[in-house]
This record gives C-alpha cells, structure tokens and sequence, in this order.
C-alpha cells in the first residue's frame, strides 16, 4: 500500500506538471482548520497528470458522498483523484473504469454529479454499489482520505512518536475523567 | 555467524525464525548444535522499523498471494490475505502484541473437559500442563514475562484506565495491565517500554521480546548459527528409507539450492507449514510428507475474535502507549451456562487512524462509519480472543488454480464459524459493550475479526498416529528426523494468546532433538 502525503501547499507548478494535460486542483483552506496551522500557506494546488477537471470533480464529490465529514477541507478528499491518477497513469484499463464510471454517475444524477443535490448524489452512489467502478473508489478512500499528515491532524492522531520518545512522559496517563487504576493492577512507569 | 555447507548433512535446518524457529534455533545453538535457518523474508531491526502503518505492513507482513473459501467474515473482507502473519526474520514475533499467558489445566484436555460437541475434532493433548510447567517457567523468563520472574507490571494507558473501570462496574474482578513479553523495566540488554504505541509495527525500543533482537543474536553468537534470509523453501526432501535429507529453496539472488540436513524443523506459521508438507509430497509420500493420516492442513484454527470500539464524551487517545495495555480474565472459564464450551479473553487494542479506517467495519461506508472517524480521539478498544473449535473440515489446502512466483500452488485458508464459535463471539461482543456502556459510552460498535494473527492446529499433536501429524515431542508420527516447531503443532488453540505456548513447546523440543541426537535416534 503506498503511503499517501499531503499535497504541496502554495500554487507552484514543476516544468514537468505544466506540459502534463490533467486537471490542475487548488483551494484554499479555512483559517479556522487544524491543517491552516500545518501548512505553509492556506493556499493548495495539485497537478494531475491524466484525469481531467470533470472527472476529478466527480471524484471529489463521490469520496465525500462516500465518507461525509463536515469540516474536512476538500485538500483531504483531492487526494483521492490524485492517488487514482497515479494508478490511471499506470494502467489504461483503470483510467477507461474511472471515465466509465464517472460518466455513469453523471448519467445518473441526470447531468453533472459533482453539482447535484446531495438526494440525487446519494441516490446515485447508492446504484453503483457493487460496480467495479464502486469498489475501486472506496477502497481508493480509505487509504487517501486516513492515511495521511492533514488527516491525522484534522482527526487528532498524532502519528509517529518514537521520535519525540513514545508517550512515556507525553500523556499515555492523562486521561482524567475515570480515576486511576490501584498500583497492583497498574504500577508506575520505570522511568 | 557461521557458515555451514549446503553438502553437510550434520546440520539442522530449521524453516523460518519467528516464535517457534527462532527460539529452538537459539536452545539448539546453545547446546552446540549447528544450525542453519532458512527465512523466507528480510532482516529488518529496532532502526528501520516505521511508525507508520501501511508502510510498515509492507515491510513486515506476508503479502504471497492467498485464497479463502468458507462462510467466516475474513473470506468475504480480505479474499487474498486471510492471516496477518509477518515474512522477515523474526516472523510474527515482529508483530506480535506481547501477551503471554499460560494455559489452564483443562485446556489440554478439551475433549474431555467440553465433551463431545457436533461437528468438531476435539482432542486432548497427548500432554498435560503439569509437564509443561518447568518449561512455561523457562519461556517466561527469556521472554521476560511481567508479572513473573520478578518482573514487574507494565503501567496501563488511557485505554487501559477505560477498560479497568468497566470492567470493576461490571463486577469483574480479573483485570489488570497483565502478563506481557514487554520490558516494565530495562531488561536483558533492552530498553523498557517508552509507550510507543506502535507495537504491531516492531518495537523501535526493543522492549517488545521478538526473536529478531533476542534468540537470533543470542545463537549467532554461540558460532552454531547459520541464518538465511530471504530464502524461500520450495520441498522438503526425503531417501528411499523415508527420512527427510534435506531441503531446496530459492535464495536472496533468486538462484535455487540446497541445504542437507540430518533434521529438519518446519516453523513457517500454520499456513505456509501444511503447505509445504503437502507440495513435498513424493511417489513414496503422495498425500504429502507426515501425512498418512490425512490430517495435515485439517484443524485450522484462529481464534474466535472480535473488537468492541465505543465512542466516549471525554477523550481517550487509545493509540498512546502499548497496544495490548491490559486485560479482563472473567470470561476465560469453561462455563457452559453462557451457552458455549471454552472460554475468552477481552484484551485492550488499538489501531492507528490509518487502520481503524480499513478495519473498523471493512467495506463500509456513510454517516455511521464517519461518526466514529470523527470521534477518533474519544474512542476506546478491546479485542476479543478466545478458544475455536477445531473442525475437520476447516483446512489449508493447495489451490491448484493460483501459483506462485516459483510455480507452486498457493495456500487455499477454508474456514466456517462453529456455532459455539458464533455463540461466543455473540456473548463476548455483549459483554465487551456492557462493560463500555458501564462507564459512559455514548455508542459502541462490533468490529468483525481482522485477518488471523492466531493460526493453529493443521499439523496437529496426537497420542495416535492415525489421529495427527506430530506426538508429544512436535517429531512427525511418520518421520523421526522431522519436526513441527510452530502453532501449527496446536491440538487445540485454548483461549490464550498463543506465543507463549509456542516457545515453550519450542525449548521443550530443543531438549527432545539433542537427546535423541545423542542417543543416535535421529
């Protein structure tokens, strides 16, 4: 499984992203999110490779069908294109599902899918259960949305932690709402 | 580290280098037996251990192409990766949690202590715990064990605080941060525990015991080891008498060898050990090696599992500190009044924000799953283990259908629920959301069982050769110079985490090859 990382932050494109023909994704992030603090600018933007804006948006609006969270800035969901355009660039077979797939959601909610209302969004994820198309998105989501830096932020999991030396002295304790446990089933710590 | 000929038939070799393979390898080199170890993964150490999960499983785990049939969960959720088992030198032991309990009396006697239950192949152990008593004592000790020895408790998170105070508003009086493999204190060279939290990913401080820092260095320095890593076993050999000769695998460089031997160990987990008695199979052996009673592969058992995970109005930050943090033991009595035979564990857990999302619910998706990744800080986990039935039926076959990279059939894992594994599991789930609800849950939620970490019993222990694969000494019934080192050796899988047992029944079995070595029996 690949390891998904943050988007860059700040608009800057590489000489070798301007000559690519995917969408180009920015957004900027709310002041009030967890991730405003992490990133070095509030502004983000990801070049795609492959898949076009239409595509791209259909996928960002099927991944929040999918995994509904009221305050996670849409730099979280737009990994999920950019993880399914580096396996389209890879794979043919993968870019003609997405195409096909994003086409029939259209199909479904009667125009573009990315704008419907969220019945008719909702109506529509629901009739692709099942699908090829389906499974490769969810499944795409689960690694994109979690696994990465502005996720664990935004959900509070602090990630890697034997670099600040484990939770020995930061916290692994601290809950306080439940008194502590007698030292025969809990002793202290070594150290 | 020593280097012994591929032509010196003096040697034993012993297939894999997690809890069964890497402790007898060490017993035996101590003892001045040379030993060579064939691993068919990589040597990874404390410092390029990853705290971070995907890319972790990547390093550790064993991701061969695998098929699943059969009506439990894990066929369904993971098709291709039915057991969450490591390939790198240290095996599992990589991964492991750390719990080390010893058995109860009964547990040994299942048959007759459960009774005759329909669709089962209950056995009693052709030993009893009285007999493995010293050797339990001698496991825990190089192991560690807290709570034993003279080694302290470890202290409980705040996962644990959540479990403890459940558990006492329940009434249960057996909960405490256990009896773990993990360093409460620095020990034995090693660190004590720094309350990393990421235990499944290898312990970067050592503290965790795991093969891979303990017994293989241990042996290396005796003289009398040979390891080798990232070399796969393809067939285990045999002569027109029977006995087994040697062994052929694939090495590091992708170029076939072969490796004599006077005796051959077999510890590469209860998956891949069937497989390979069954793809050795010869014109002398057709069924596979070891197998005249038809019992190699049948018997699989992993463990009745499940999490309860409840979301709490307060924060908990489950993920600080050990993984397994503590334990509730009420439950593990054989009391048929609950409506099953055997008995089960509730033990803390923790997944990471990565996997709590891919193992939560697998497959689901909406409000009620992102409810709970929302709430991520305030939730609380435990994992639930107990004793499965052994089934004939339940079985690791070869799937003649898929091959792998080297042109064998892969591993077929067929597993159904029994009822009484459904039975507990229905009342551990119960119990486990009681005991959250009793301290304030505000919702809980019943995780079906994640890929097997527990793999047991397909080449099993029996007093009668017709009945299994090995006797009382882990020496297979049809040949004396072959061994069976790990899990797989499981006549039944009794309600503790296994390890523990294995190791004991590994140093057991490095006194049993020395002294028939001496008498020439082998």
């Amino acid at each position: 499984m690949e390891n998904a990382r943050p988007p860059s932050t700040g608009a800057t494109i590489t000489r070798g992203a301007a000559l690519r023909k995917g969408a180009y994704l920015t957004g900027t992030l709310a002041a009030a999110s967890a991730l405003a603090t992490l990133a070095p600018s509030r502004v983000w933007a990801l070049q795609l490779a492959l898949l076009p804006q239409d595509q791209s948006d259909t996928l960002v609006a099927f991944a929040q069908v999918l995994y509904p969270h009221a305050n996670l800035p849409t730099a979280v969901y737009a990994m999920v294109p950019k993880d399914l355009d580096a396996k389209a660039e890879k794979d043919p077979k993968t870019a003609s599902l997405i195409a096909s797939g994003c086409a029939d959601l259209d199909k479904a909610a009667g125009g573009s899918f990315a704008k419907a209302a969220p019945d008719v969004q909702l109506t529509a994820v629901k009739g692709g259960q099942g699908t090829d198309f389906f499974n490769l998105v969810r499944g795409q989501c689960i690694t994109s949305i979690y696994n990465n830096d502005m996720a664990f932020a935004h959900f509070g999991y602090q990630g890697a932690s034997w670099n600040q030396g484990g939770y020995l002295h930061r916290g692994f304790q601290d809950l306080t709402w439940l008194p502590n446990p007698p030292l025969d089933a809990s002793p202290k710590p070594w150290a | 580290m020593a280097k012994f000929s591929p032509s010196d038939d003096s040697v034993v070799v012993i297939i894999g280098s997690g809890a069964g393979g890497g402790t007898l390898a060490n017993e035996l080199a101590q003892k001045g037996v040379n030993v060579v170890v064939l691993e068919a993964g990589a040597r990874q150490s404390s410092a390029t251990f990853l705290n971070d999960e995907w890319p972790s499983f990547g390093q550790l785990a064993w991701l061969d192409k695998r098929t699943t049939s059969g009506n439990w969960r894990v066929a369904k959720d993971f098709p291709n990766l039915p057991a969450w088992t490591c390939k790198t030198v240290g095996g599992t032991t990589t991964h492991w949690a750390g719990a080390s309990l010893r058995w109860h009396d009964y547990e040994f006697k299942a048959k007759t202590t459960y009774g005759d239950v329909e669709g089962t192949s209950l056995m009693d152990w052709p030993l009893t715990l009285e007999e493995l008593e010293p050797y339990y004592a001698k496991a825990e000790h190089k192991m560690g064990v807290t709570r034993t020895s003279g080694v302290p408790g470890l202290p409980g998170n705040n996962n644990f605080k959540v479990m403890y105070n459940g558990a006492k508003k329940l009434g249960y009086t057996k909960c405490s941060t256990g009896h773990m493999a993990i360093n409460s204190h620095p020990r034995d060279g090693r660190s004590g525990c720094m309350q990393i939290g990421f235990c499944f990913q290898g312990c970067k401080s050592g503290a965790k015991w795991s093969t891979l820092y303990t017994e293989i260095p241990k042996a290396e320095a005796t003289g009398h080891l040979d390891l080798r890593p990232e070399s796969t076993v393809l067939q285990i050999e045999h002569n027109a008498a029977g006995k087994v000769t040697g062994v052929v695998y694939v090495d590091k460089n992708g170029k076939q060898q072969r490796q004599k031997a006077r005796i051959v160990a077999l510890a590469a987990n209860s998956i891949e050990t069937p497989r390979l008695l069954l793809n050795s199979a010869s014109s002398k052996y057709p069924d596979g090696l070891a197998n005249s009673s038809g019992q190699v592969g049948r018997n699989y058992m992993r463990h009745m599992t499940g999490s309860v995970y409840a979301i709490f109005s307060e924060p908990v930050h489950m993920y600080r500190g050990t993984t397994m943090a503590g334990i509730v033991q009420d439950e593990v009595e054989n009391k048929p009044s609950r409506g099953f035979v055997g008995g089960y564990e509730m033990e803390t857990i923790s997944l990471g924000l990565p996997f709590f999302a891919a193992f939560l619910d697998p497959g689901a998706w909406g409000s009620d799953f992102t409810h709970y990744m929302d709430n991520y800080q305030h939730v609380a986990g435990m994992w639930l283990v107990g004793e499965d039935m052994p089934q004939s039926t339940n079985r690791v076959t070869l799937n003649s259908d898929v091959k792998d990279d080297h042109g064998l059939p892969v591993p077929n894992v067929h597993y159904d629920d029994h009822k009484n594994d459904l039975a507990m599991r229905e009342h551990a789930f119960t119990q486990g959301e009681a005991l959250y609800k009793a301290v304030g849950a505000v919702s809980t939620f019943r995780t079906p069982p994640y890929p097997s970490t527990h793999n047991m019993g397909t080449s099993r222990m029996s007093a009668n050769p017709a009945d299994g694969v090995v006797n009382k000494w882990g020496q297979t019934h049809d040949i004396k110079n072959l061994f069976i080192s790990d899990g797989s050796q499981y006549t039944t899988g009794a309600a503790e985490n296994p390890t523990l047992t294995i190791v004991t029944l590994a140093i057991r079995q490095a006194d049993t090859i020395t002294g028939l070595m001496s008498k020439h029996e082998v």
